[in-house]
């Protein structure tokens, strides 16, 4: 009797399992492996290497460039999409006429395809008919070419990310704030706290398990979204605007130099991992879970 | 020990406060005294307006209408942080991320007070609520009465003047409720507050309060003690709503001639009030009650029966109990007779009672007796 709901029990998860160690472990496995290996060109084969991969990689200023772009992106862009959604969330959780058209159209960004989106602020960037150009322009400003010049490519394409995520967590906030009892405030209130107090020792603490995981959600998202970039700079230029996704993909698909795409994969699995564990440990301490 | 050597409670005066939500109406012209220092129960069903009216005097909704004055002051436009009061919820709204001490010194630190002066206050309140041995858990893991008692410190450690309570008891159980009831009159008899206590429990409000404020569809039935509002209710209502089994309340042409003659005395239709307490089985009356059913409670019994044509209930002793189909005479103490106009629901006072009802046959026994939960002293 046991043991048959042992067996039965497995034959349960089994669907699920094989489609996850199909589609996610085995593929994760073979990348590692992967890695150790040449990259087979023409009638050459692939022969083991073992860490020459992980050597070059070292070497290699884009790997370094790319990275250090990377950072800068999830630095420019978390903290600014959460702050924002906070302040939409906190604004848009108070009753007033018209609550659901804001609410609507703060989220509008997220449910675009990020394709059209960069096409949308494709068309603010542009040179000379942009609107920010028309914008600038009526007020005396010259020309600029933001999405062309490799001091603001990478901030040009951070403003896209933070308009689009930002609508995005600002949800998870909404519906974190609703489930806070308002007497809550009120209590708060009578014991004469003002609004800024109310919000740091009262609404945020509260928020931090929504934190947590936006915050998480968030540096995934800044390692997995690269589709603007395709469109609105193709990393350029000179590799000022190209994040580490972006560079795998052109390594792996536009080069075909699938051991060091491989080889790159690993490092940004491993920086992913390490980075959910960290922020695990180090929101633990502060996050009170219901 | 004494927490408090400064502050004192202060009056409160309600001055025809309304409160209307677009149609809803859910205060009329509401006018209360609240005299420092005292101990107020605002009593009344689900959906009175009783929050709506502790909110309205705590500053955290606006009145439509109407003054609220806290010690002589008018108050009416003052935000609830500056109006120097405390509150405590009926879900208590403890804030579940911090501890204890920091829920109860929470608008000690919001009003900067330094922290030596904050240790000192927190050790005395923790001492006074025995909450010494749970300083540093958090409010989820307390036991209800635990939590309640935090509330009701951070109620108390500031030593406000004013002190709002909103139904604090009525999720803990019946014992705990009983102990609590006592340690709150206690600590409001010794801090001196002016309290405000909101509560659909008749016993809750009868034993705890000195005046207490009947409510009913928005409206003041009554604001008395509550040995007044148990021996001279103002309106049926009232007359009903303190008081278990509740005051019988019939027509008057019920009492036979007695009754006849009253309201041709007063010229109007009236309601009697008979508490069941107040009606005694006796030798021979013109009243006489044909019983219809009997609940036996030990001590005593409630009997139900019919005078006329309207149902009474009545308080008779345990040990003889009277048979369906029986019927008894009913012996009425002219005092325990309580007169109603019947289309306006106010209270008339019988011109001369007592011998209109021997004349008509109805002996006076013994004066009623006061429900069980009141002490009765004699005036
Ligand atoms: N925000 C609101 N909007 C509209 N109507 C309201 C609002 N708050 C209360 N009411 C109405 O006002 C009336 C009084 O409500 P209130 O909460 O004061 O009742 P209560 O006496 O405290 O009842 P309970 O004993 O059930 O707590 C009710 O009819 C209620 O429906
Ligand atoms: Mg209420």
């Amino acid at each position: 009797m046991q043991k048959r709901q042992w067996i039965h029990g497995w034959l349960l998860v089994l669907p699920a399992m094989v489609f996850l160690l199909l589609f996610t472990h085995v593929p994760a496995l073979t990348t590692i492996w992967n890695s150790f290996f040449s990259t087979p060109r023409g009638r050459r084969p692939s022969r083991f290497v073992g860490l020459d991969n992980y050597d070059r990689l070292f070497d290699d200023p884009v790997f370094w460039k790319v990275l250090g772009n990377n950072l800068w992106f999830a630095l420019g862009t978390i903290p600014v999409s959460i702050a924002l959604a906070i302040v939409m969330a906190l604004f848009v959780n108070r009753a007033f006429t018209g609550r659901s058209l804001v609410r609507m159209a703060y989220f509008t960004p997220t449910v675009l395809p990020l394709i059209a989106v960069a096409n949308i602020w494709l068309f603010f960037y542009t040179p000379g008919f942009g609107l920010i150009d028309q914008l600038l322009g009526a007020m005396g400003f010259g020309q600029t070419n933001l999405l062309g010049s490799p001091d603001t490519a990478l901030a040009a394409i951070m403003a896209v990310t933070i308009w689009k995520e930002a609508g995005f967590f600002m949800i998870f906030y909404l519906a974190a704030l609703q489930s806070i009892p308002p007497q809550l405030t009120e209590a708060a209130r009578i014991e004469g706290a003002d609004g800024w107090t109310i919000f740091r020792r009262v609404t945020f603490p509260l928020l931090m398990p929504t934190t947590l995981f936006v915050s998480i959600n968030a540096v995934i998202n800044s390692f997995r979204l690269v589709d603007h970039i395709f469109i609105l700079t193709n990393g350029g230029p000179d590799n000022a605007s190209s994040l580490l996704l972006f560079y795998i993909y052109e390594t792996s698909f536009r080069y075909w130099d699938t051991a060091y795409g491989a080889t790159l994969t690993v490092v940004m699995l491993a920086l992913l991992c390490l980075l959910a564990i960290g922020q695990f440990f180090f929101f633990d301490r502060k996050v009170h879970y219901k | 020990m004494s927490l408090t050597q400064t502050s004192t409670g202060r009056a409160i005066r309600l001055e025809g406060i309304s409160k209307t939500w677009g149609d809803t109406r859910a205060l009329h012209d509401v006018s209360i005294d609240i005299p420092a220092g005292s101990f107020t129960a605002l009593l009344g069903p689900s959906g009175c307006g009783k929050s709506t009216l502790l909110r309205i005097v705590s500053g955290l909704e606006q009145a439509s209408g109407g003054r609220v004055l806290i010690g002589g002051q008018d108050v009416s436009q003052m935000p609830a942080d500056k109006r120097e009061l405390s509150m405590v919820f009926q879900s208590y709204a403890l804030f579940p991320h911090l501890s204890v001490a920091e829920n109860i010194t929470f608008g000690l630190r919001t009003r900067k007070v330094p922290r030596d002066e904050r240790a000192k206050r927190l050790d005395r309140v923790a001492d006074l609520l025995g909450l010494g041995d749970y300083l540093s858990r958090k409010p989820a893991e307390l036991s209800g009465g635990q939590q309640q008692r935090v509330a009701l410190g951070r109620a108390v450690i500031a030593e406000r003047p004013v002190c709002l309570m909103d139904e604090p008891l009525s999720n803990l159980d019946a014992k705990l409720r009983q102990t609590m009831r006592t340690e709150l009159r206690a600590l409001q008899r010794e801090l001196g507050f002016t309290m405000i206590y909101v509560t659909h429990d008749q016993v809750e409000a009868i034993t705890m309060a000195d005046q207490v404020v009947l409510m009913n569809g928005g409206k003041v039935e009554q604001a008395a003690s509550p040995r007044a509002l148990y021996e001279r209710p103002a309106t049926p209502f009232a007359a009903r709503f303190i008081g278990t089994p509740p005051m019988n309340v019939i027509p008057a042409t019920a009492l036979g001639e007695a009754g006849a003659k009253l309201q041709a005395q007063a010229g109007r239709r009236l309601l009697a009030g008979l508490r069941p307490e107040a009606l005694h089985p006796c030798a021979d009356s013109a009243l006489r009650l044909s019983v219809t059913g009997a609940e036996y409670l030990g001590a005593d019994a409630l009997v139900q029966g019919r005078l006329g044509v309207a149902q009474v209930v009545l308080r008779a002793p345990g040990h003889a109990l009277p048979a369906p189909g029986e019927t008894i005479p009913l012996a009425l103490a002219p005092r325990d007779l309580h007169l109603f106009d019947a289309e306006t629901g106010g209270r008339i006072p019988p011109s001369d009672p007592a011998s209109l009802l021997v004349q008509a046959g109805i002996p006076a026994g013994p004066t009623g007796a006061a429900a069980p939960f009141i002490q009765h002293e004699d005036h």
